[in-house]
């Protein structure tokens, strides 16, 4: 399988990134909660006993309206392009969510909120994803040749 | 009205990941491929949303508590454990395989594609699942190892 190439997006994706930050600054600022989207997702839907879970859900409502709302305000959805199988999304999805759990948080929760707040976890949690991804990226597609 | 902010806020996250490209495979594993097809739009992603945050949160600290919340509730936790770090690899495996974070899932879920739907159901699976087996006592056993 050859993968898709994509094209470098400099200003897009720091744009975007900006904005992500700006829902991180704006969600503490209102609500004094980190912005994470496992710790979200995992609050809305996991019995906790905590009945604060109407935030949770609007905040996802808002997420999953973004794609819209971009082709809203440019004319076309983002681009979503899977160039993996569906075993693959199916194993890597579960691989994902049984490691955010253990872990405590992901690209977003870790990545983003928990660097900013310079937390040695986060830092260690985000250099040790990045590096296990980057690794299994090269044995995927140089190694196996998926 | 405090759920019309949150849900604002979901979707300021949501056009930003759309933007940034964080909500497609393709370009996510791209920019993990350094030996193959490497596309650095990912770093400007991570630039961005980092330089907003940090920036973001030391204003937002100024304030004795939220303006929606009764107190700021961030994680206060800095050991490094087998928890964080195991369950960190994992799911850098699992993005490495399948090319969606949560961050970059659940706002993807808007574009309809059935595949996203499959990955994000895949991932509430592994969520389950690592709550069961730490409900069973695999947490325990991996903190008395440690």
């Amino acid at each position: 399988m050859t993968p898709i190439v994509t094209e470098f997006t400099p200003l897009a994706s720091a744009f975007g990134g900006a904005l992500i930050g700006v829902a991180a600054v704006l969600l503490m600022t209102f609500g004094g909660r980190i912005f994470g989207a496992t710790g979200i997702l995992s609050g809305a839907i996991l019995p906790s006993g905590a009945g604060d879970r109407a935030w949770r859900w609007a905040l996802l409502a808002g997420m999953v309206s973004g794609p819209l709302a971009v082709q809203l305000m440019t004319g076309s959805m983002p681009a979503v392009e899977i160039p993996i199988s569906l075993p693959m999304i199916i194993v890597g999805g579960f691989l994902v969510g049984v490691g955010v759990n253990f872990s405590s948080g992901c690209t977003s929760g870790h990545g983003v909120c928990g660097m900013a707040r310079l937390s040695p976890r986060s830092i260690i949690a985000t250099l040790t994803f990045m590096a296990a991804t980057i690794v299994t990226v090269y044995i995927v597609r140089h190694v196996i040749g998926a | 009205m405090k759920l019309i902010v949150y849900y604002l806020i979901g979707l300021v996250f949501g056009v930003g990941i759309s933007i940034s490209g964080m909500a497609n495979p393709a370009k996510v594993l791209n920019f993990f491929d350094l030996a193959g097809s490497w596309d650095p739009s990912l770093m400007f992603v991570m630039g961005g949303a980092l330089i907003v945050t940090f920036i973001g949160y030391r204003l937002a600290f100024r304030r004795s508590a939220p303006l929606m919340a009764p107190r700021f509730e961030v994680p206060t936790r800095r050991d490094l454990d087998l928890p964080l770090i195991g369950g960190s690899a994992v799911f850098g495996i699992g993005w490495g395989i399948a090319g969606f974070c949560p961050g970059g899932a659940l706002p993807a879920l808007g574009t309809g594609m059935i595949e996203v739907a499959i990955f994000v159901a895949s991932l509430i699976a592994g969520l389950l699942t690592a709550r069961g087996l730490r409900r069973i006592g695999v947490n325990a056993l991996t903190k008395s190892t440690t």
